[in-house]
């Protein structure tokens, strides 16, 4: 014991210089390419930045503008309603989880690769896929829906129903992630647990809701952490879905779809107005802070670790 | 995360390494006494990459001491990574540029005014205006395209309607719209398309006699009446169920429509000729007609030309290789292959290579044509003309209440410029 730490103790620096060369790949990488452009965003976002750089200091203006425009409230509230509607994709992974858990089940892995599949499709593919299947007049949907004599709409161009065929897409294509974790998760569950619980005559469904629930509620935790930060951010799946570029803005669902990242992209690679596109992220970054510190307070309330 | 770093470190490195190969060349022709000079060319164009390497070969034949690099960026990355080019002193000595982007570069000084005298009556006045700013001319039109209505002769032939005359006017098209309109089949006159502003709603305002934004560019023309009328050309052919309505547009383009025999016309560019010439469905049934005379006759024209990076090292010979592109020989090689040269007078092999269509049409237009309306920003009030627009288009607020909001925008927009 004493000679171990006496060991330790003789050359520490050696060491820790070990342990600064192991981590400088990643920290240099992460010093570089992210936090040195979030400084900068930062500081571009009291500025007002032309198309070709070249700055001027103008103060709060940016996020005084910020809160008086109407599109920046808009899109939050999109954006908010995308997120809270794309938790739903939790519980949906938790009872496929389940299933695929079974014991006997044949071709899991088969299951288990069709669910994973959309999470290794390229995103742009995917909002390709769905835009034919939405699609009015042509889209299978509305042809299955003409069979039982519903007159289907225009699934991406309604504001009345834009937003939500949107979140079906984002759930669809993350319910494999989250489904591979939690099936990990349940599987990582003693199993005398079980054993005990059916010898003290518990049934499946209890057993589901009394030791797979609460067990597997840091897995949960983890995933609705990824997956409120992951729509917050949203911006491929639109901008494909809505239609490309500028075409988006003639959707004229595109007040319900308009996100928080698109409305960032337009203000700074469309109109040449990047102080204030720095703003509009910078809060952005906040909202996102806020509502992660927010969940880490809450978890006290629901997850159980053992 | 690990993976995006890991990536641009990869770019990191390969970029040393192109600098060090650079580095390399430049030390080896140290003792040659000519000044060996090697451009670098910025298009967006990858059906006409091998065109412009021609030109370049060509070019070089004149010039042996001068090579140039072809350097080929997709559209859709093209103007972000220009920007980005430009702001970090790395842009291309010679690019393309357009109209809409024009004024933003001149009038930041990020490219070069022409200052040696040169004859620009060989090229249509409304691109040589385009590309003048405060008096100076930037670059040399390399290119042009005019707008007609691409039409379908079977669906004509079908609800027996005559093809459209060359001097036919609105009244003769909203006639022919209302007997191609065909709701049981599914068939529409035309595609009232909001997402080109330059095949659709710039047309019927300058035709309508009024007018986007004004010539010293600095009001919206959108308040004007005559431009409404403009505008209520489209509105009125939805309303009229002769054109779909924005949903049905937004999930199916009118090109799209077009090439299934939905639609009977298709407002379209010069450019479409490559589109539909390829598509087996248009190749044998359609063909096209000039753009119908409202109070006056007017297509949108528009053109690439080339100019000269502010910050390169070599403008002499910048300058001569944009010369060369602007010339008539130039526009020969080009007219084999693209798109019609701009150079007045080289534009026939363009027309012979589609003798079964009445491509001669996009050309006699030249002589009504109006320039593509831009200012220093045009990207900014282009976007409140579809945000504005749209509730027009889908009647939630009427045309001339869209179109007031729409000037008192722009001219905000304009303002800030």
């Amino acid at each position: 014991m004493t000679g171990r730490k006496h060991a330790a103790s003789r050359k520490p620096w050696t060491e820790a210089l070990w342990g600064y060369a192991f981590i400088a790949p990643t920290g240099l990488g992460l010093a570089i390419f992210y936090l040195w452009p979030v400084l900068q965003t930062a500081y571009f976002s009291f500025t007002e930045w032309g198309a070709f750089g070249g700055h001027t200091w103008t103060g709060l203006e940016n996020y005084a503008r910020l809160f008086g425009d109407p599109e920046v409230g808009r899109a939050v509230l999109n954006t908010l309603t995308y997120t809270v509607l794309g938790l739903l994709g939790i519980p949906i992974a938790i009872v496929f989880a389940a299933l695929l858990n079974r014991p006997g089940l044949g071709g899991v892995t088969l299951y288990r690769t069709a669910f994973f599949l959309p999470v290794v499709t390229m995103p742009v593919a995917v909002a390709m896929l769905w835009r034919w299947l939405y699609n009015g007049d042509y889209g299978l949907i509305n042809q299955v829906l003409a069979l039982a004599g519903i007159d289907g709409p225009n699934w991406i161009a309604d504001p009345a129903t834009a937003l939500y065929a949107l979140i079906v897409v984002g759930v669809w294509s993350s319910v494999g992630y989250n489904l591979i974790i939690f099936l990990a998760g349940m599987q990582a569950i003693p199993k005398e647990l079980y054993e005990a619980a059916s010898m003290d005559g518990a049934g499946r469904v209890r057993q589901f809701f009394r030791i797979t629930l609460p067990m597997l509620s840091p897995t949960a935790f983890f995933i609705s952490i990824v997956s409120v930060i992951g729509s917050l951010q949203l911006f491929d799946l639109v901008f494909v879905m809505t239609g490309s570029g500028q075409a988006a803005r003639a959707n004229p669902a595109y007040s319900r779809l308009q996100t928080v990242v698109q409305l960032f992209y337009e203000r700074a690679f469309v109109t040449n107005d990047r102080g204030y596109a720095a703003a509009i992220v910078m809060a952005l970054l906040v909202l996102i802070a806020v509502l992660t510190i927010l969940q880490f307070r809450l978890q006290r309330r629901w997850v159980h670790y053992v | 995360m690990w993976k995006s770093a890991r990536s641009g470190a990869a770019l990191l490195c390969a970029a040393l390494l192109a600098s060090a190969c650079g580095g390399g060349e430049q030390a080896g022709t140290d003792t040659q006494p000519e000044e060996r000079v090697k451009l670098s060319y910025g298009v967006w164009d990858a059906t006409q990459q091998a065109v412009m390497q021609e030109l370049a070969a060509e070019f070089t034949k004149t010039y042996p001491s001068i090579t140039v690099d072809v350097q080929l960026t997709p559209w859709v990355d093209y103007w972000t990574k220009m920007k980005a080019a430009v702001s970090g002193g790395a842009a291309p000595d010679v690019f393309w540029m357009n109209g809409p982007n024009f004024q933003l570069y001149a009038s930041n000084g990020v490219i070069r005014p022409i200052e040696e005298q040169v004859d620009t009556s060989v090229y249509p006045k409304p691109l040589v205006d385009l590309y003048t700013y405060e008096g100076k001319l930037y670059g040399l039109p390399k290119d042009m395209d005019t707008v007609g209505v691409w039409y379908n002769k079977t669906l004509f032939d079908a609800a027996k309607v005559k093809y459209p005359a060359d001097d036919w006017t609105w009244a003769d098209f909203k006639e022919a719209a209302a007997r191609l309109t065909d709701a049981k089949k599914g068939v529409y006159a035309v595609g009232a398309q909001l997402t080109s502003f330059q095949e659709y709603q710039y047309n019927t305002i300058y035709q309508a006699g009024g007018y986007v934004i004004s010539p010293d560019g600095k009001q919206s023309g959108y308040a004007d009446p005559k431009t409404i009328a403009g505008l209520k050309f489209w509105t009125d052919l939805i309303a009229a169920k002769q054109s779909p309505d924005l949903k049905t547009m937004t999930d199916t383009t009118p090109l799209q429509l077009f090439e299934a025999g939905k639609l009977a016309m298709y407002w379209g560019g010069s450019w479409n000729v490559a589109e539909f010439g390829k598509n087996d469905y248009t190749k044998d049934k359609v063909d096209v007609a000039p753009l119908p005379k409202g109070e006056k006759q007017a297509t949108i024209i528009h053109g690439v030309a080339n100019v000269v990076s502010a910050k390169t090292e070599h403008p002499a010979q910048a300058w001569a290789f944009v010369k060369f592109l602007g010339s008539k020989k130039a526009a020969e090689i080009l007219g084999k292959k693209g798109p019609i040269p701009a150079y007045n007078g080289t534009q026939q092999d363009w027309v012979k290579a589609h003798p079964e269509w009445k491509l001669q049409t996009f050309l006699d237009s030249v002589a009504y044509a109006v320039p593509y309306p831009v200012s220093k920003n045009t990207a900014a009030w282009q976007e409140a003309e579809l945000t504005h627009l749209t509730k027009a288009w889908t009647g939630e607020v009427p045309v001339e209440k869209a179109a007031a909001d729409l000037a008192a925008a722009m001219n905000d927009l304009l303002a800030k410029e």
